[in-house]
């Protein structure tokens, strides 16, 4: 047991400590578009691999996930732009500028961020989860509109106009890519170790067969509810990075587009699939960047490509499986294979 | 003796419409009963009523000494009733041994954090898990197939397999909902002896819906035969093969 | 009293709109069990025929300069009804064809047309080309090869597909397709709001009791009532509408009964686009809002609301429906809570799923065991 903790944190240390250096060098040597793009990659790639935990996992087909997102950004924004200047005349140790202060108030920030979204998920999904499939789709949409409103009307958040000006935490001591990739890296590892165990087996058996899984003694709804909320609350760390990244967030950009485009995400990747989740966050994000010379036909050809996938391809285009060297490996035989057959 | 499941005058309506009406049933610990009728009859019903699917209206279900009428599924799969599905409800995409292992976690003790952060304690659990299932799958004549998905088993061995999953939760009762279904006469005669095998080994008491009367016969020491709702005879395959009530069930009555 | 009285009309008015979009809800999910996610965007391009009609392709004639061109423009604005209905009901009949058909009965060769069209719009668009009518001529010509180039790829894709019948795909393709005309439209229609000009002569009237209304509000309900008490005579009265109503009860069993259900299920989709697009050109032409690509989404997933809260598959369930949904938003919106006038279609649809997720007027379904 202790030589299991410290091996764990040995090697999170040295995984900080890699990234920190990483971030360091990315943030100096590349253009400052690149590294948006970079950044942007990551919230998505955030956003995919928490939904998948819901949709693709426990197959609780939600797509009101931008609800989350929101959640976290206004409530992490919230601590910082209003909620810790009332604080910090009686706990000096809250203001912001040096480096320390930065990390601190961000680490609450997203603390507090994840926390009110994973809050959010248990109230929207108790009373959900009852309903399956289509309904329940309609009924997260719904949710995920619901919220975006209430922000909307919530004057002291802004209103339409949102918060403006928000520090940018998330960029002090060029760490912006070291918490992208901290919280990606979080939410990605617990997926795969909660798949390698008996009871991620029971979620993925939540998804297959809802009834056969109760009956063989699956908590179907903890099990639903764990998914939401753990999915909700990595939404919600998304937005807080957002927030003190880009400065600026208003109920606009937590639309149900956006919604719809991380359902995308996981359904064109392969539901239940965490590095196709991975890789289609970050394709659907930089692709248009790369392809602006199309920018009014993008979100066409986007949604004439999901179309395409449901009617070719409806699991997805990995499937239920992951990607790793052995599917490069396997792919690569099968096209030499195939190479042979069509010459022979 | 206290039967190990016991119920009392159970009623369960669909609308309007009483699916089950009044039934009783009693099943001693270590018997294996049949429970026969007409299709449409209520016996998949009564399956639901029995393992927390359905609420019944009226009436109570007593498991080892205890109520659990009202109980959800999973509940009373913890206490130990096990069930097979009439249609074939396996994990599709999951492999033969993960089906089975989904079961066996019932009786996991880690925590959530546990599965997250994998200490050793996790890692050996999971390590046990995982050889009792191998070793369930080894005695139905699965282990070969372990790693197979189990959508791309064969029809008679998704049924086994729906028979090593409901083993893995450790119960003491099995229902079996028509196990024989769309089997030759031959993989019912196997399935007559696994039956009789794994009651012998698991110490199981079993109850089994089966609409085939040799399979029946053959296995079961007391039957219930059901009929609109309603047991109209209980008694040794013999007794009710000779019960004329459950003859004009089966047959209808003619009309003079 | 009064004011109370002039929401209530406000109400119906809405209601009567929301009832006739949640009326292809309805019927389309009568016979398939699918959230027509597109339908809202079909009202969409009912509006936006109805704009081109009024502002371009039809000789209407300013009121102001000519007073007597009223009736000539109350039947010319009748033709607009019936062109975007006629629009709307082809283009909820290519949806279907190239889409949902594609995912219930598997991907068919003939698709690639379909795909040959899609591509061939943006190259259309984008392409600098004079007035519409060349545009369109260029599309279908484009289109067509496109179609002819897509074939063999089409049905090699045709030939290892998997299918599926979730219905949870189906109302994804649902979205796509929703996206796919919202920014299609975008490309042709552009993102600044536009609106119909007054075509037909406006009056309003005062009613004992001083509330006000306008013949704007009169035709709207004269004209849904109409088209809903035609869609009812089809539906009782047709031997599509007794196909329909098979369909609806047990897919399979109609086909075993000779129905054609492919045919039928178009046809559904027809008069459900139908519908939209007569509700899309009432609004756009009648109370002359300002019409977006995306301004289908809202009143789009208001009436499917309203569908819901009468009971998904139910005719009579869908009017009443629509018109609770218009009065609650006609309340909400002449309330203090008027910010939350978009909102509460949501609030009730998520009461309603979570309380009675049948509708009120639906049957209750259990899953078999």
């Amino acid at each position: 047991m202790i030589g299991w903790a410290v091996s764990r944190l040995v090697g999170v240390t040295v995984l900080l400590t890699a990234l920190a250096f990483l971030s360091n060098a990315l943030t100096e040597s590349l253009e400052t578009y690149y590294f948006l793009i970079i950044i942007q990659c990551g919230i998505a790639a955030t956003l995919a691999v928490s939904l998948n935990l819901i949709n693709g996992i426990t197959g609780q087909f939600s797509i009101g996930h931008a609800g989350f997102y929101a959640v976290g950004a206004y409530v992490g924004a919230a601590w910082t732009m209003l909620w810790r200047p009332r604080l910090e005349s009686t706990l000096p140790i809250l203001s912001i500028g040096s480096p320390t202060g930065d990390i601190l108030n961000l680490l609450i920030a997203l603390a507090l961020g994840s926390l009110a979204a994973a809050l959010t998920g248990v109230v929207v999904g108790t009373p959900s989860l009852r309903l399956r499939g289509d309904y329940l789709a309609i009924l997260t949409l719904g949710f995920g509109e619901v919220i975006r409103v209430v922000l909307l009307n919530i004057d002291a958040v802004g209103g339409a106009r949102g918060l403006t000006g928000i520090p940018t935490l998330v960029s002090t001591g060029n760490l912006a890519f070291f918490w992208v990739a901290l919280v990606l890296i979080a939410v990605t590892v617990l997926t795969r170790n909660l798949m390698r165990t008996t009871r991620g087996l029971t979620w993925l058996a939540v998804r297959e067969d809802e009834m056969a899984a109760d009956a063989m003694g699956v908590n179907t709804t903890r099990v639903k509810v764990t998914a939401f909320v753990i999915g909700s609350g990595f939404a919600g760390a998304a937005g807080v990075l957002y927030a003190h990244f880009f400065t600026g967030i208003s109920p606009d950009i937590f639309g149900m587009d956006v919604s719809i485009m991380i359902t995308t995400m996981v359904v064109l990747a392969g539901t239940g699939s965490v590095t196709g989740a991975i890789i289609a966050g970050i394709v659907l994000t930089a692709l248009p960047e790369a392809f602006r010379f199309l920018k009014d036909y993008r979100m066409l050809i986007f949604s004439t490509t999901l179309i395409i996938i449901m009617l070719t391809r409806p699991q997805g285009i990995l499937g239920h499986s992951e990607l790793g060297f052995g599917s490069f490996f396997r792919l690569y035989r099968r096209l030499s294979g195939l190479r042979r057959t069509s010459s022979a | 003796m206290e039967p190990l499941l016991e119920v009392k005058s159970v009623t369960k309506y669909f609308g309007g419409l009483a699916a089950v009406a009044n039934i009783d049933l009693a099943i001693r610990e270590g018997e294996l009963v049949g429970l026969i009728g007409p299709n449409g009859a209520g016996k998949t019903t009564v399956f639901n009523l029995l393992t927390g699917v359905y609420v019944p209206n009226d009436g109570t279900i007593c498991f080892a000494g205890r109520v659990i009428n009202g109980a959800k599924p999973h509940r009373v799969a913890a206490l130990g009733i096990a069930r097979t599905f009439q249609n074939i409800r396996l994990f599709k995409t999951l492999s033969v041994l993960e089906n089975v292992k989904v079961a066996a976690n019932l009786r996991a003790s880690s925590s959530f954090l546990a599965s997250v952060f994998l200490p050793p304690s996790q890692q050996r659990e999971d390590a046990v898990i995982e050889r009792e299932c191998m070793d369930l799958l080894d005695r139905l004549g699965l282990k070969d197939l372990a790693d197979a998905p189990s959508v791309s088993l064969p029809y008679g061995l998704q049924r086994r397999l729906e028979i090593a999953r409901a083993l893995a939760t450790k119960p003491r009762l099995l229902l079996l909902d028509e196990p024989g279904a769309g089997m030759n006469p031959h993989e019912k005669t196997e399935l007559m002896d696994l039956i009789r095998q794994i009651r012998q080994d698991f110490g199981l008491t079993v109850l089994l819906i089966e609409h085939d009367m040799k399979l029946v016969m053959g296995i079961c020491e007391r039957v219930y035969v059901l009929d609109y709702g309603e047991i109209i005879a209980e008694g040794t395959p013999e007794e009710i093969s000779r019960d004329p009530k459950v003859i004009a069930a089966y047959l209808g009555v003619g009309d003079e | 009293m009064q004011a109370f009285l002039q929401q209530v009309i406000f109400g119906i008015q809405l209601g009567s709109l929301y009832a006739l979009i949640a009326l292809g809800y309805t019927l389309v999910y009568g016979v398939l069990r699918l959230i027509n996610f597109a339908h809202g965007d079909v009202f969409m391009v009912g509006a936006v025929v109805c704009y081109y009609a009024c502002t371009r392709w039809l000789p209407f004639r300013n009121l102001e300069a000519y007073p007597d061109a009223a009736l000539a423009n109350v039947g010319l604005a009748l033709g607009v009804l019936l062109l975007a209905m006629a629009v709307c009901a082809v283009l909820g009949m290519a949806i279907e064809r190239f889409a949902y058909r594609p995912l219930r009965n598997g991907l068919q060769t003939v698709d690639a047309h379909f795909w040959g069209m899609v591509a061939a719009l943006p190259v259309a668009i984008g392409a600098p080309l004079p007035g519409l009518p060349v545009r369109a001529v260029v599309w279908l010509a484009l289109g067509v090869v496109f179609g002819f180039l897509l074939r063999p790829v089409v049905s090699r894709l045709a030939r290892r597909t998997v299918r599926s019948s979730s219905r949870l795909n189906a109302l994804i393709t649902a979205i796509g397709v929703s996206f796919v005309l919202e920014y299609g439209g975008l490309l042709v229609f552009g993102a600044d709001p536009n609106f119909v000009p007054t075509v037909v002569p406006e009056r309003t009237f005062e009613i004992p009791g001083g509330i006000r209304v306008g013949t704007p509000q009169m035709a709207i309900l004269c004209i849904s009532l109409l088209l809903m008490a035609m869609l009812r005579w089809i539906v009782l009265h047709t031997r599509r509408g007794k196909a329909m109503r098979a369909i609806a009860f047990d897919i399979e069993a109609a086909k075993l009964m000779g129905i054609n259900t492919d045919s039928v299920i178009a046809f559904t989709f027809a008069l459900g686009g139908a519908l939209a697009g007569a509700g899309g050109a009432l609004v756009a032409a009648l109370t002359h809002v300002k019409i977006t690509p995306l301004f289908g989404l809202l009143p789009g997933i208001k009436a499917f609301v309203a569908a819901v809260l009468g009971g998904p598959g139910s005719i009579p369930g869908a009017v009443l429906g629509g018109l609770l949904m218009g009065l609650a938003e006609a309340f909400v919106a002449g309330s203090q809570f008027s910010a939350y006038r978009d909102a509460i279609a949501f609030c009730i649809l998520i009461i309603l799923l979570l309380a009675r997720p049948t509708g009120l007027l639906g049957q209750p379904v259990t899953e078999k065991v």
